[in-house]
């Protein structure tokens, strides 16, 4: 005969204000198998602690019900105090009064007896309850890091200074991510190259930290501490090892027009680049779409220049895969195109240009050296329109959400235009103005009072071309929705940001949640916002949502500091509520008929195939088993399982048909 | 290839020619025309303006009828018809609470059943003929003008893009002509204005025609009833407001398509307009 | 607490009625003014159309009536380049046919609609009794209703040495049903 003890909370007014608290512990003192029920106006609270540890030991309890709130919670709490007190701490559960009781329904003698038949339930479950233990699991103290941006880099630098291994892995043939093309940075206007490529060359020439440039993950195996990754590294046609990096076969490279992906289009490479100056690694790649020799089967001057013979056209791609423990995504953002906008030329007009692009052209080091000339012709602009909210904040464009990054650069954008041409007209068409953030308000007023950029309120319905100027037709909604047209030399569209290229299928081959959007989602959008639903794996930076550049330092560092706290183990303790495939005596083995609709049912990859062998090595049946590590006790398998052969520990059907019968 | 005809209102009376040259067209290439029995006013862009049970029972009345006589398709030449088409037919379909009231007005069974395709659609599917076809290709340079109602709202019409829509320039360039790059090609000429508010339509078709002269087009074609009178019958009205003599013509796009396969230019119509065809005999018309 | 919504339903309101009659919610308007810039008869309004949908917004009895009162209301084309292009695909022109709608019905409706009106409703009127578009009997209808006999007095004889003008009407046969027609939608309001 179980011996349980009840403890009905009050959870201040919550629950005690609509519940009869003291009757419902009347009540439970009815229940068979209840030899102890009280209740108490917060058994959160240490004296509510206390009581009921005292009570464990006094009455000789083996089982207890909390009635009180959420156990998402306390539920922890009170499974420590259980098991703190001599009872095993899976022989705690928790009845919800508050969020199934109290909150949802009118005070009344109803309320109160559906409080008291909450308790019954659990009391009955907790009669079924086996005593559970946690489950250990080893940890690599390796983390991998994907995406090279500043949001990458920062991570993998905390990580590795904390003491611990890290592979950087970048898709494209440089670190650098989108800051590299960046011209200055609000709100301080600092130079970002010159901020970043210290913190590139740090992160290259760090101890701790592995390169993977010009790489892919391709697959991923495993769970949180025991991840087994795939990466592609895709042959950059050079041997690393050899190349110093002399650029002789960059200079001699006979085809040169090729559009320039780090200039956004507005400047041209070659075949065999690297993608700019200041790249880590330094080293070029040839790219085959564009090579002749690939494309003719003739050339190879690259490979005649060379001087130290690195150039390898027969190199192939390569699969390597390592043990990692842990796995931040830092993978960023892309911008829309201006081709997505068919009310201004679906992008036929060469000076229409997106944010990233005005970046180059503002850039010392971009396609212009820093002057202001406009794609088309050449000339300085004299009139620039910005237009803010292109595409944001628009659902016809299938972007309802606010890009959070567009306010503040178009502000900055119009400032530098101004700074580089005096003479100039800036015009920035706006719908609010977003610049929450340390001297970012104050940045916008900068750009508004003493660099005289015009702000008007509307936005613009229609842009076209007429006598080599842009017309755009705006108006501002300060003015009663008086119409406003601009003639520009110049538009920059501040287009919205967006998930990057294949996020949603790197979500998958990783097994985190994304939005409607493809940005990756948090596990709490308040309280864990570095990690993902997926323990092991973390988020820094515009991957996750549209940021700016200090909110993705500061999200990389608090997800480098997950990553150093998991790492501070040797072990992992789960939880053990984990699904268990029955196993008895020979000759049944297993209620288990080895028909694996469970493995193909399993979203996390936990089901393996087991031999049961007899003495003379025969292979006598093959069952299911449950891998605990990958488990995340889902119960998928549970109700799949046509014999019924598998149950989830502290969950089973004996325990939930027990709750359900006593109703 | 058979087809369902509703020519409209404007096609008996102002803008005969663009019903002319359309049934020239379609014989030429071999289509044959069922018309709607019976048909009547579609409402334009009157009925909406004051009722809109009228503007649905109107055109679901057209479209109950061509049900009646067999037709699965229905060819709307005027752009303001087979917008008014659509718009009822969606309308229904969206709201099949309406449907009682409007088959008892119409007194008729309505199903929903005929698929209403415009002038533009029709030409395009036969476009490969049409270019195997043409004897005299029409070399002008042209503003293609789609106006309003073939191509908005998008919802309702589902027809080429939006914003600088391309099908009528490609069946230009078809029959030889080169279309010019222009951005006016969906702005609104004035509309249902023609009359009472002439003053208004100078303004925007004028807007129109000073483009496209400056782009060099030595004509504008169209594909709408509306814009053509504003275009051509304003075109007084649209001078004095610019204070100048434009005489670039305003044709229908199966005129010039007519001209290109070596119809007659007077069984296209093209001497009703008052805006002169000048260059259609040197033009267009081998000798 | 009845269904759904917390809020009430100020069923007053011209915001009210829109939404009932034609599924557009005001609240849906952010106040781009995307649909003002693109607006081909915009700069002739005393009203543009998201000034229209901010005075809506309010809900306010005096409000309602200025925008019942305005003459903008009766310059949209209808041409729905605002429709198209609007970031929230809020269908302007469906509400502003209601508007006209109930400024007519309400007797508000501005003097300077008057020959706007009374164009709609000559081309009513002339195919409710012949059923296809009479163009010469709407041209002079309009006149009568409009007074404003001598407008296009030139253009007429153009047209008619054109072969443009048609004298006498085009009749549909089943003319009773369009008479039924006209009672079963315009005449039930």
């Amino acid at each position: 005969m179980s011996r349980i003890g009840v403890f009905t909370c009050h959870c201040g007014e919550n629950i005690g204000a609509t519940v009869d608290c003291v009757k419902v512990a009347e009540m439970c003192k009815d229940i068979p198998g209840v030899v102890h029920s009280v209740e108490y106006k917060y058994m959160c609270s240490d004296p509510g602690q206390r009581q009921m540890q005292e009570a464990i030991k006094e009455h000789k309890l083996d089982g207890v019900v909390v009635a009180a709130c959420s156990p998402r919670m306390h539920e922890p709490t009170f499974r420590r105090a259980a098991g703190d007190a001599g009872i095993n701490p899976y022989m705690c559960e928790m009845a919800n009064l508050r969020e199934h009781c109290s909150w949802v329904h009118e005070k009344g003698e109803a309320t109160t007896q559906k409080a008291a038949d909450l308790i019954r339930v659990l009391v009955e479950k907790v009669k079924h309850n086996e005593p559970l233990h946690p489950i250990k699991v080893p940890v690599t103290r390796t983390a991998m890091v994907i995406g090279g941006g500043v949001g990458g880099i920062q991570v993998a630098l905390d990580i590795a200074n904390g003491g611990h291994k890290v592979v950087l892995v970048e898709k494209s043939p440089s670190i650098g991510g989108h800051m590299s093309q960046l011209s200055e940075t609000f709100p301080t206007l600092d130079c970002s190259q010159c901020i970043l490529t210290p913190r590139m060359v740090e992160a290259a020439q760090h101890p701790n930290i592995t390169l993977m440039t010009y790489s892919e993950v391709e697959k991923v195996d495993g769970f949180i501490g025991n991840f087994k990754v795939t990466v592609r590294k895709k042959a950059r046609k050079l041997d690393e090892h050899l190349c110093t990096g002399c650029g002789l076969c960059i200079q001699k490279c006979p085809n040169k027009k090729i559009s320039d992906e780090f200039n956004e289009g507005l400047g041209t490479r070659t075949a065999i680049y690297v993608p700019f100056p200041q790249a880590v690694p330094n080293k070029p790649v040839i790219d085959t779409l564009n090579c002749t020799y690939y494309k003719t089967g003739k050339c190879k001057v690259c490979e005649k220049m060379c001087p130290t013979n690195a150039i390898r056209f027969d190199q192939e791609d390569e699969l390597v895969t390592l043990d990692i423990g842990a796995i931040v995504l830092a993978t960023g953002f892309k911008l829309m195109k201006t081709d997505a906008f068919p009310e201004y030329g679906y992008g036929k007009h060469k000076d229409i240009i997106d944010g990233m692009q005005f970046e180059r052209l503002a850039s010392a080091s971009g396609p212009t050296s820093g002057v202001m000339k406009r794609p088309s012709d050449g000339r300085s602009p004299e009139t620039v329109v910005f237009i803010a909210c292109s595409g944001s904040r628009d659902r016809a464009k299938g972007v309802p959400y606010c890009s959070k990054i567009c306010c503040m650069y178009t502000a900055k954008h119009a400032m530098l235009y101004k700074h580089k041409v005096h003479s100039g007209k800036a015009y920035v068409f706006y719908m609010d103005i977003r610049a929450a953030g340390k001297d970012y308000d104050e940045f916008v007023r900068r750009a508004i009072e003493e660099d005289e950029v015009k702000y008007i309120r509307g936005r613009v319905s229609k842009i076209y071309e007429e006598d080599g100027k842009l017309i755009v037709m705006g108006a501002d909604t300060l003015m009663g929705g008086e119409p406003v047209v601009i003639k520009a030399d110049m538009v920059v569209l501040a287009t919205a940001v967006q998930s990057n290229d294949r996020s949603e299928e790197l979500a998958q081959t990783l097994h985190v949640s994304y939005d409607s959007y493809g940005f990756f989602a948090e596990a709490h959008p308040k309280l864990r916002p570095v990690e993902t639903n997926t323990a092991g794996i973390f988020l820094a930076g515009a991957c996750q949502a549209p940021r700016d550049i200090p909110e993705t330092v500061a999200q990389a560092s608090g997800a480098a500091a997950k990553v150093v706290g998991l790492f501070s183990n040797e072990e992992l303790t789960r939880e053990p509520i984990v699904a268990v495939v029955n196993r008895q005596a020979a000759p049944v083995y297993s209620t288990c008929v080895g028909c694996f609709i469970c493995q193909g049912a399993c979203p996390y990859q936990a089901i393996e195939q087991e031999e049961i062998m007899a003495r003379s090595g025969e292979v006598i049946m093959t069952l299911a088993r449950i891998n605990p590590g990958l488990c995340q006790g889902c119960g998928t398998c549970v109700a799949t399982c046509r014999t019924k052969a598998i149950d989830l520990q502290g969950f089973s059907n004996e325990q939930l048909y027990a709750e359900l019968m006593t109703l | 290839m058979r087809i369902g005809y509703y020519p409209g209102c404007s096609l008996l009376g102002s803008s005969r020619e663009f019903d002319e040259s359309a049934r020239a067209v379609l014989k030429a290439l071999g289509v044959e025309l069922v018309e709607v029995p019976d048909w009547n006013c579609c409402g334009a862009s009157s009925a909406h303006i004051l009722n809109h049970e009228l503007s649905i029972a109107l055109p679901a009345r057209i479209l109950a009828l061509a049900e009646q006589a067999g037709i699965s398709e229905i060819l709307a030449p005027c752009a303001a018809c087979s917008n008014r088409l659509l718009s009822a037919q969606q309308e229904l379909e969206k709201h099949p609470e309406l449907l009682p009231g409007i088959e008892k007005a119409i007194g008729m069974p309505y199903k929903g059943s005929v698929k209403i395709v415009n002038i533009l659609e029709v030409l395009d599917r036969l476009k490969v003929l049409i270019s195997v076809l043409t004897t005299a290709p029409f070399r002008k340079k042209v503003a293609s003008y789609y106006g309003c109602l073939l191509v908005r709202p998008p919802r309702v019409v589902n027809f080429d893009r939006p914003e600088d829509p391309q099908s009528m320039d490609l069946l230009l360039k078809a029959v030889g002509a080169t279309p010019v790059e222009w951005p006016f090609k969906t702005e609104c000429c004035g509309a249902a204005f023609s009359v009472t508010r002439t003053d208004i339509v100078a303004k925007l078709s004028g807007k129109l025609v000073q483009d496209a002269v400056k782009r060099g087009a030595d004509a504008i074609v169209v594909a709408c009833p509306m814009c053509h009178s504003n275009l051509d019958l304003r075109r007084a009205e649209i001078n004095e407001y610019l204070q100048k003599e434009y005489a670039v013509p305003a044709m229908f796009i199966t005129q010039v398509v007519g001209l290109a396969l070596g119809l007659d230019p007077k069984a296209l119509g093209l001497h009703r307009h008052l805006v002169p065809v000048a260059f259609a005999e040197t033009a267009g018309v081998q000798s | 607490m009845n269904s759904g919504s917390h809020h009430d339903h100020h069923e007053d309101t011209l915001a009210w009625r829109i939404q009932q009659a034609t599924g557009v919610k005001l609240a849906h308007c952010y106040q781009c003014g995307k649909c003002a810039a693109g607006c081909p008869v915009a700069d002739q309004m005393d009203l543009p159309p998201c000034q229209v949908f901010r005075m809506l917004q309010y809900g306010l009895p005096e409000y309602d009536k200025r925008v019942l009162e305005s003459e903008g209301i009766w310059l949209c084309l209808a041409c729905e380049t605002c429709s198209t292009r609007c970031p929230q695909e809020v269908e302007i022109p469906k509400v502003m046919d209601f508007i006209r709608g109930e400024a007519l019905r309400l007797n508000l409706a501005h003097p300077r609609s008057r020959d706007i009106l009374a164009f709609h409703r000559a081309f009513l009127d002339s195919i409710e009794y012949t059923g296809r578009l009479y163009e010469v009997g709407l041209v002079a209808d309009y006149k009568v209703r409009s007074r404003h006999f001598l407008k296009d007095v030139m253009l007429a004889p153009k047209m008619y040495v054109k072969g443009k003008l048609g004298l006498l009407p085009h009749l549909i046969k089943n003319r009773r049903g369009m008479k039924h027609l006209f009672k079963h939608t315009i005449g039930k309001g």
